[in-house]
């Protein structure tokens, strides 16, 4: 009799090859791999990950950062258009009074999604495979909030009117009404971005200290020991540092969850067929994580290639965040499902009708793309082979973004465009300042992004350090206390 | 010897590995030392117990300032919408809470990240530019791959050569005197 990883063999073993197959078996799926691989020291981690914003910037990183601040710059263009001529410069017009603009809004937060998701309840639920790629989710998080809030700044048209949003003390003796969804919304998103800012810059000090220890000319190291504030490492400061962290990480938990709830409530508590629907704020959740899965895994790609971290953001990684892409898949496209059959167990003419035109209406094309993108390829990710294979993920998490902003699309527009009086039934199409203010904060995204790994290291190396096994006490120990 | 000795001063030493700095630590606890840090580039499992510190008071702070935070928006919604500008919308009463429950979480949050932010700050009496610790060379290695305690000068017990011979007795792999005015 022989135990072999837990489970016990009896008999005999027949041969060499049973063994082997074992081997491999206890290998593949009875033990975790390690979470970084290479065994690498903690040295080799601080100086691979600090290398890359030491040295000197590559040539093709300027390449990209010409392109995409192009990009910024046609958004930069489109809002000056935009303030000077007003919002009659983009499609939007009654009934579709909602057009890019708020899908764009909501397709951005949902993106942030990822980043606290990973930050916060993976750090709650001790998932330490979060380390390799929280930092760069979290950057991606706040970049994606930002570009998410130019869009309830800018659709309100007459930006110098913006501060009516916030409870101020005025001239017209007015106040907000916190009666509105959309009010929840300026609150919920504002302390999104403050909370998420306030996360990354936390986890950031004892990088940036180490950044600072590094620092060979004399203007790094006043600007990186003014960012580090002084942090020296001492179990004094870890132990506030460590309980701080939990705390945000704690606080950052039902706020994410919160957001895109409340974000899916401009939507569900009006009384429109499509969206007043109580469904809303968990199908809205879901599809946040799944879209910010998505983009984590495309940048994630990217970096790694780029910058050598293959051993740490490993495959590993791109494996567990397609199952979670898996989970959220199958969650969205539930969703989808219950809508149409509430819609038909409802019997209500109105909601039928708008579930049937969005389906096969004008619109249909949008509402498949959207099925496609969201249920169908993510069915992909239930062989192990193809979450493990690059191509598969790249293009795959790309796909998935796509159809997460169709999904947008459908719930704004195809809901908007065939109201309760047909005579105002209109195609609803987008301007070319629509298209150029998204593409543009496309470029904002990827220019903040660009900046944030050139200048800041990309992956936390004091979390990193702390999952290695040699960062364990007892790993030197020997069992022997 | 008992003299008061200048606030800038200490002694850094240096060990091996995360093991030896825990076990070390709980042997300068038990020496009787008050104003020593064990000094790592990520947080030790293990090490408040090692050194005898209490938990964190921040919990309390944050959870204070979150439900401060929940009163005064609650408060802001009541008094905008009942008391200095009452509007009838859909005919719901001035004092809707289910619909002020929103911000008021919100704000309940958005003040405790605050306070676990710049609570955090001030527990650590960061920020702080000079420590001692900052006068020797080795101070970078903190950050990097190194684990070192620090014993303050200010200690009452603190004595450079006894307190140097005590760290070597326990392991130490090297001894550093640091002086800040030197």
């Amino acid at each position: 009799m022989q135990t072999f990883a837990g489970i016990i063999i009896t008999g005999k073993i027949p041969g060499e090859n049973l063994n082997t197959a074992l081997n491999e078996l206890d290998h593949t799926y009875l033990y975790d791999p390690p979470l970084i691989e290479g065994k690498p020291s903690f040295a080799t981690i601080s100086a691979e990950i600090s290398d890359i914003v030491e040295k000197k910037t590559p040539r093709p990183w300027f390449l990209v950062f010409g392109f995409t601040v192009s990009l910024t710059l046609v958004l930069f263009g489109c809002l000056g258009y935009l303030f000077v001529e007003g919002i009659g410069i983009w499609g939007v017009n009654i009934p579709v009074g909602w057009g890019w603009a708020i899908i764009n809004f909501v397709f951005w937060v949902g993106i942030g999604h990822a980043g606290t998701l990973i930050s916060a309840i993976l750090f709650l639920l001790r998932q330490k495979w979060r380390t390799s790629i929280n930092r760069f989710a979290e950057a991606m998080t706040l970049f994606a909030v930002i570009c998410a809030l130019l869009f309830p700044l800018v659709h309100v048209g007459r930006i110098w009117f913006v501060y009516w949003f916030f409870p101020i003390p005025n001239q017209m003796q007015m106040w907000p009404n916190f009666r509105s969804a959309l009010m929840w919304d300026v609150f919920a998103v504002s302390t999104y971005f403050i909370v998420s800012a306030l996360f990354w810059y936390v986890g950031l000090i004892p990088d940036l200290a180490t950044l600072r220890d590094r620092a060979k000319s004399g203007v790094r190291k006043i600007v990186l020991g003014f960012f580090a504030m002084g942090w020296r490492g001492g179990n004094r400061q870890w132990k506030h540092y460590e309980m701080a962290y939990l705390l945000l990480a704690g606080l950052s938990t039902p706020l994410v969850l919160s957001v895109h709830s409340v974000v899916s409530t401009d939507f569900a508590t009006s009384i429109l067929p499509g969206w007043h629907s109580t469904i809303f704020p968990p199908y809205f959740v879901a599809g946040a994580i799944f879209s910010g899965f998505a983009m984590v895994t495309t940048l994630g790609i990217m970096v790694r290639r780029i910058y050598h971290l293959e051993h740490i953001i490993t495959l590993g990684h791109l494996d567990k965040m397609a199952k979670i892409m898996l989970a959220t898949a199958l969650m969205v496209g539930y969703a989808y499902t219950a809508e149409f059959f509430i819609a038909w167990y409802s019997a209500n003419d109105y909601e039928m009708t708008a579930f049937m035109l969005r389906a096969f209406g004008p619109y249909a094309w949008g509402y498949w793309i959207m099925i496609s993108c969201n249920v169908l390829v993510p069915q992909l990710f239930w062989f192990r082979r193809l979450r493990r294979s690059i191509p598969v993920m790249f293009v795959a998490s790309i796909l998935i973004n796509v159809g997460m902003w169709f999904e947008r699309f459908v719930i704004v527009v195809s809901s908007l465009a065939n109201d309760f009086l047909p005579s105002s039934w209109d195609y609803y199409k987008p301007t070319i300042y629509d298209i150029g203010t998204f593409v543009g904060t496309i470029g904002l995204f990827l220019t903040l992004f660009l900046l944030f790994i050139r200048f800041l290291p990309m992956v936390a190396m004091s979390e990193v350090k702390g999952v290695l096994p040699q960062a364990e006490p007892h790993y030197h120990d020997n069992g022997k206390e | 010897m008992a003299v008061r000795q200048k606030n800038n001063r200490g002694i850094l030493a240096e060990f091996k590995d995360t093991h030896d700095l825990l076990v070390a630590a709980a042997k300068v606890r038990d020496a009787g030392y008050k104003a020593f840090d064990c000094l790592s580039p990520f947080p030790i499992h293990g090490m408040d117990e090692a050194m005898g510190l209490k938990r964190s008071p921040l919990g309390w702070m944050v959870g204070i300032m979150s439900l401060v935070g929940a009163g005064l928006a609650l408060l802001l919604q009541w008094w905008t919408s009942s008391v200095a500008y009452p509007l009838v919308i859909s005919g719901k009463p001035f004092f809707s809470f289910q619909a002020y429950v929103p911000i008021t979480f919100g704000i309940a949050v958005l003040l405790g990240a605050l306070t676990s932010f710049f609570g955090m700050l001030a527990l650590n009496r960061l920020p702080r530019l000079h420590h001692p610790v900052f006068y020797s060379d080795r101070s970078a290695k903190i950050t990097d791959d190194g684990f070192f305690i620090f014993i303050e000068s200010h200690d009452e017990k603190y004595d450079e050569k006894q307190s140097g011979d005590f760290l070597q007795g326990i392991g130490a792999v090297s001894i550093e005197m640091v002086r800040g005015d030197a």
